[in-house]
């Protein structure tokens, strides 16, 4: 059964009553939320997601109002895994923002069975992308422009490793743009489905696209990586891929790794087997069709 | 709700790990979940590959099983290396430096160590040669956090501890004890017999561990009369794993019992006995609980045993029955009670509650 056959009232009712086990990549997460928001977000960018039996749960989670005098002044939201609270409460109309960050901190702080980096990843025609970026680099308006122009997306945040033969494991949840970048990709892209902004977050405002229909079907197939690529938006730069030392490259993902260092000598040789499987470039661009054209290029 | 019913399929599973192989898939969900509350998950997953049972958990399940396993030997190599750089630091200190705890068990591979995670570390040194080891611990780049004059005041003056030690660069935290129990506790006890019995360790050269009753004393007296209950029934499961295996040596439970009367813990064993029977089927003798030096009025027996119990079911939102709530409360205020005077106890609170940033006791 897909999220989207539930209607928007029994959606709210399931998750009110904690009846809702949501599908995501190999995690499922059990949400229990009596806000609104969550009922809507998730309609409106999960509804292609599969619901699970709810026998079994990776994740229990949920989201709503903290307790206290507090609520009455200026209302807010938090996050519970399983009763425990790992983040401050936030305005309430974050609540989705704040779930969206909830799931990404219950798969990076606890699925140790695989190498999880910091990086986005998608697929074409058999070989996959993974794009490492530092905060502002353009990384996450880059991954949109490519699920929305064909490419299937695995992750926008977190890049699973599997353990045992080194592909790359899909989650396909939401990319979540930022700032000026929201209004980059509804132009380019006048179609895309986009939930509804928050605005002041510690990023800034924060909106979250929906997955392509072909990124959730597919969720479950794993992708073999080609290339590790350093986006970088700049202004005026024409779109060029130059080449990225695999050395480099392979310092900066364990840098930047959820839990490299935790696998201790597994990581390492996963990290490695990735670079030698793959090319990596630097990527500098500033117009989205141009980056494009050089990613269809590439994937050729 | 009866202890049997309570903390399942938790409990079952720490009294015999083959309870694994019986467990459905809404009980494996709930049986992560307790377990990952309670930190014992790792131990349990480790347990799980020991009996072979890694082949037949649900394939859903065995993802979380080979992550636990990850951590707990990612935490068992980094508090290794961690234990070789304090004993580096401390090279040049005189009198035994004794490693306690989650370090000494995993250092010295002993039966709690299986999937033991760790928060910090903590180490015992003769109160003459406290100004030194925390000189030569500085020098090494571990620091007192707290820049508060009062906090400062209020360890040095009053507790059996430093405040935390932090690496500046590293950010691991050491504590570093002189005594078992604070200064003005209502049980006095004293730290030298324990340095005393103390056991050279081979690696790293230079860091002892207590005598094996002393370790089991010392974390009796850490759950029943400091009553940190976040981490109560994991150290409930160390001391059940201690008594476990040392019960096999030649006149355990009487040379428990005499040391409990040198060191005045008599009363943290009683109740650490007593537990660890009920909740987790000890094997420990009927006459050894009989024969423990200190005991309480029998009067009192069930409402302790009922704010224990309180005190470890809140492990997890599934373990608790009603009144948790006020029975937690009680043991917050007993273990505030049990570590100071009135007197020094009440201006304490007053100042932890008034002060400007987060309260923190």
């Amino acid at each position: 059964m897909k999220l989207a056959d539930l209607s928007l009232a029994q959606l709210r009712q399931r998750l009110a009553d904690n009846d809702l086990a949501l599908r995501t990549g190999p995690f499922v997460t059990r949400i229990h939320s009596p806000m609104p928001q969550i009922a809507d977000g998730l309609l409106r960018l999960y509804g292609e997601f599969r619901l699970d039996d709810g026998k079994f749960q990776d994740f229990h989670v949920r989201v709503g109002p903290p307790t206290g005098l507090r609520r009455w002044l200026r209302p807010q939201i938090n996050f519970w895994y399983d009763g425990h609270s790992p983040f401050k409460p936030l305005p309430a109309n974050h609540a989705f923002a704040l779930m969206e960050w909830g799931l990404n901190w219950c798969v990076a702080g606890h699925a140790h069975h695989y190498l999880m980096l910091h990086a986005a990843v998608l697929e074409k025609n058999g070989r996959a992308v993974v794009l490492p970026g530092d905060p502002g680099a353009g990384k996450s308006t880059l991954t949109a422009a490519l699920m929305l122009s064909g490419w299937r997306l695995l992750s926008d945040e977190i890049t699973l490793i599997d353990r045992d033969d080194g592909l790359l494991v899909g989650l396909a949840r939401p990319v979540s743009l930022k700032n000026a970048s929201i209004d980059v990709i509804r132009r380019a892209f006048p179609d895309a489905v986009i939930g509804a902004p928050a605005y002041d977050t510690h990023k800034g405002t924060v909106a979250h696209v929906r997955p392509s229909a072909d990124s959730v079907a597919r969720v479950g197939e794993k992708a073999r990586p080609a290339w590790v690529i350093f986006p970088r938006w700049r202004e005026g730069s024409p779109a060029r891929l130059s080449p990225h030392s695999r050395a480099d490259a392979m310092l900066h993902t364990a840098s930047h790794a959820f839990n490299y260092s935790l696998l201790g000598g597994l990581g390492f040789e996963l990290n490695a087997a990735l670079m030698d499987a793959c090319t990596c470039h630097d990527f500098e661009y500033s117009n989205l069709d141009d980056a494009l054209r050089v990613f269809s290029e590439l994937a050729a | 709700m009866s202890l049997d019913q309570r903390c399942q399929p938790l409990l079952n599973v720490l009294r015999d790990a083959t309870h694994m192989a019986t467990l459905d898939l809404e009980n494996w969900d709930l049986l992560l979940r307790q377990a990952g509350s309670a930190g014992l998950l790792s131990r349990i997953a480790i347990q799980a590959d020991a009996l072979g049972l890694d082949v037949q958990v649900p394939d859903a399940v065995r993802p979380h099983l080979t992550a636990a396993r990850t951590l707990a030997a990612k935490q068992r190599q980094a508090v290794r290396w961690e234990a070789r750089r304090v004993a580096r630091a401390l090279s040049g200190i005189e009198g035994p430096v004794l490693l306690l705890k989650g370090a000494a068990y995993a250092i010295a591979d002993l039966p709690p160590a299986a999937g033991r995670l760790f928060g910090d570390i903590d180490i015992l040194v003769p109160r003459a040669q406290l100004g030194q080891t925390e000189a030569a611990l500085m020098l090494a780049g571990w620091h007192t956090q707290t820049q508060d004059d009062y906090d400062q005041r209020y360890y040095r003056r009053w507790m059996h501890e430093l405040p935390p030690m932090t690496h500046i660069r590293r950010g691991t935290v050491l504590d570093v004890h002189h005594n078992l129990l604070p200064e003005t506790a209502r049980i006095r006890t004293h730290a030298s017999p324990i340095l005393d019995a103390a056991k050279a360790l081979a690696d790293p050269a230079g860091l002892s561990i207590p005598a094996n009753v002393d370790l089991v004393l010392h974390s009796a007296c850490h759950l029943f009369h400091e009553g940190e209950w976040g981490h109560g029934l994991r150290d409930l499961v160390d001391l059940d794993a201690m008594l476990r295996t040392f019960s096999a040596e030649a006149d355990f439970w009487p040379r428990l019992q005499a040391r409990a009367r040198t060191l005045n813990l008599g009363r943290p064993l009683y109740y650490a006995l007593d537990t660890c029977r009920r909740w987790l089927k000890t094997p420990i003798p009927d006459r050894v609980i009989a024969e423990c030096p200190s005991k309480p009025p029998t009067w009192q027996r069930p409402l302790m045993r009922k704010l224990f119990d309180a005190g470890l079911a809140s492990v997890h939102a599934s373990c608790a029955s009603g009144g948790l709530k006020s029975a937690t409360f009680i043991l917050f205020v007993r273990g505030h009670y049990l570590r100071m005077p009135w007197h020094l106890l009440l201006p304490h609170l007053l100042h932890q509650a008034l002060r400007r940033d987060a309260p923190q006791t």
